[in-house]
């Protein structure tokens, strides 16, 4: 086992070695300069223009410049913002909390409903409910979550007034970040309200975040029951006399769930993808939002510091679903 | 449109063995579209499709407005069923007084636009590719699955936010990223099929025969690789419309006046909670264009896979 997570540690160096290269290259392969366009169309001097290269290094050999990038980087540097002057890391340090919240809450959601759904749809399968549950799965599925999260604002905020437009929690509430995640600090933080008020303004960003995963996890679910429950030893067991929910729980459902493991695995980059529009759309102060505010108001410094991050974020929890995936499935780790 | 391609992977189907027998070709899409027909969803998404198709052909002539007009004196006009509508702007207008009904018509030749062109280059770079990864494997196949895997460790949308952002909004550019993000599970597909399809006997017959590398890649093995791309094509098509608008939506896509789809949602973002159709119309539009070619796509699943044909 120790072999087998070893190896495929091994095989991620070089994937992220290109991964740096990518970051790196994407702000000096420019057409145009950074340097002149963080001064904008004022335009600067000749000398305030060699003295700001010298800062940022750009006056050096690219190969030189990509070392001590990468050099910077194994002490855990990151760089630093050209705008805020904060270091990149500290940003996102800052920012994750926010994105790990509405992320982890948006697959709880997408599992604990997906799964049983798909169950559901698979054990009836042809009947009504079956096919009113994969209609609903392939509408979330072509989902524009952009346009969702719209949605749901002009209904449960405009129309209801239900819940908050945007944000993490009301102002009113003031409390300094123990954990990062709201729902926890906010209980810690011991003020009347404030858990409701996190809470509310989590519902809506979590509910558009899980649709999509939520509707891919249905249709594995389904799609691996289906392939599972005509197997012989699920017939076996109803043969013997078991109670078809333990059959279909206890039988089916384990290895049924191997392969969704894997797609589950899988959405951490479409999660990570739909928390850029999410957050956009919700004004969340996460790293999503962080990213196309260092788009637009050209910051290649957390640009490429943040692609950098979110790309080893990815490659590490897909080696961990990797893992995990070998325990529960020992036939592939050889 | 959709029947010539469809169309297509038979015709491909039938040249193997290099003999193309009308009959057999026949015979082969017939059986296809006994499967593709069986599947309900399938043929409502593709009547849907053909529809959407006919109405961006014939925007110009069935659209009521010019997309661009702005109609003076009537800024955000609620649809006709509600109460201040006006029977000539079916959909309502926007806030700059433009027929909502119109600019989405409009909408639609940008959609299939994009779907189309970003899946013909993802789809021709990521074959090339992925045959040659496939073909030849060693050192070639491992730097090209290294890159592959490079692009994929990126989230799609950000790595295709970042390249519009470097190449400069616009549609022509979006499309450019979004088929680069895309490639990579086309050269994943064509790579495996290839590895698959290269050690059959009708290939080493091919090759003793005296087939060339290229002609047994495009020749031979390439035909007998479709069925698995063309599902993909499908899929990839709704992804990169859903994209494309997601992009128009954060401001990096088609730019304003453009009547593209997400474009609008972007500009109609600020009268949310005052004018819903303007916000929600074009995210509908999208939602069914995509629905449609979704359904498509499981039914083009379930008629060219030949594993789940017989469950």
């Amino acid at each position: 086992m120790l072999r087998f997570f070893i190896s495929r540690l091994a095989l991620l160096i070089p994937t992220f070695i290109g991964v740096s290269i990518v970051a790196f290259s994407f702000i000096r392969l420019l057409p145009g300069d950074p340097i002149m366009l963080l001064a904008g169309e004022r335009g600067m001097s000749e000398e305030r223009y060699q003295q700001l290269q010298a800062l940022y290094g750009f006056d050096q050999p690219l190969f030189v410049q990509y070392f001590n990038y990468m050099t910077d980087l194994l002490q855990g540097d990151f760089g630093t913002s050209i705008v805020t002057k904060r270091p990149v890391l500290q940003e996102f340090l800052t920012l994750f909390p926010a994105t790990i919240e509405l992320s982890l809450c948006a697959i709880i959601v997408a599992i604990a409903v997906g799964v049983p759904l798909g169950v559901i749809a698979a054990v009836r399968r042809g009947s009504w409910l079956d096919q009113t549950v994969m209609g609903a799965a392939l509408v979330g599925y072509s989902m524009p979550i952009f346009w969702w999260g719209l949605l749901l604002i002009i209904f449960f905020s405009g129309i209801l007034g239900w819940t908050p437009v945007s944000g993490r929690i009301s102002l009113l509430y003031f409390f300094p970040p123990v954990t990062g995640f709201m729902l926890i600090d906010s209980l810690l933080s011991g003020q009347a309200g404030a858990f409701k008020s996190a809470l509310s303004h989590l519902i809506l960003p979590t509910i558009v975040l899980a649709t999509i995963p939520l509707a891919v996890i249905a249709r594995q679910t389904r799609s691996a029951m289906l392939e599972v429950l005509g197997e012989d030893y699920v017939r076996t067991a109803r043969s013997k006399g078991l109670p078809p929910r333990r059959v279909i729980g206890l039988h089916a459902l384990r290895n049924a769930l191997i392969p969704v493991v894997t797609t589950i695995g899988l959405q951490v980059g479409v999660l990570l993808a739909g928390a850029i529009l999410t957050e956009t759309i919700f004004s969340w102060p996460g790293i999503g939002k962080w990213m196309v505010d260092s788009v637009f108001k050209r910051d290649y410094a957390v640009v490429q510091g943040g692609l950098l991050l979110i790309a080893a974020i990815i490659m590490i929890v897909n080696l961990i679903v990797d893992v995990l995936y070998g325990l529960i499935n020992p036939r592939i780790r050889h | 449109m959709t029947s010539t391609n469809t169309k297509d992977p038979n015709a491909a189907v039938g040249l193997e063995g290099g003999t193309v027998i009308a009959v057999t070709r026949r015979a082969r899409l017939a059986e296809f579209w006994y499967y593709f027909s069986q599947n309900r969803g399938a043929v409502i998404g593709l009547y849907v499709f053909l529809a959407i198709v006919a109405i961006a052909l014939l925007a110009p002539l069935i659209a009521p407005h010019s997309p661009s007009l702005q109609n003076r004196g009537f800024f955000l006009l609620p649809p006709v069923w509600q109460e201040g509508g006006n029977w000539s702007f079916l959909l309502g207008t926007d806030a700059v007084g433009r027929d909502v009904l119109s600019r989405l018509i409009y909408g639609a030749r940008f959609s299939l636009f994009i779907g189309v062109v970003v899946v013909s280059v993802a789809v021709s770079v990521g074959i090339l590719v992925g045959l040659i990864a496939g073909y030849f494997r060693g050192a070639v196949d491992t730097v090209i699955m290294r890159v592959m895997d490079i692009i994929l460790a990126f989230p799609s949308l950000l790595l295709a936010l970042v390249l519009v952002a470097i190449l400069g909004p616009g549609l022509v550019n979006a499309m450019i990223a979004i088929a680069l993000v895309q490639q990579p599970h086309y050269v994943r597909l064509t790579r495996a099929a290839v590895m698959s399809e290269k050690g059959r006997d009708y290939v080493t017959a091919a090759r003793v025969a005296g087939a060339g590398n290229i002609r047994l890649m495009f020749k031979t093995i390439l035909p007998n690789c479709t069925a698995p791309l063309i599902v993909q094509a499908a899929l990839s098509f709704s992804t990169a419309i859903l994209d494309a608008a997601a992009l128009g939506f954060l401001g990096m896509g088609a730019q304003p006046p453009t009547p593209e789809w997400g474009t609008m949602l972007a500009e109609a973002r600020e009268f949310i909670l005052r004018a819903w159709w303007v916000v929600t119309f074009p995210g509908l539009a999208i939602l069914i264009t995509v629905l449609a070619i979704n359904l498509m796509g499981d039914g083009l699943r379930d008629a060219l896979d030949p594993k789940l044909k017989r469950s």
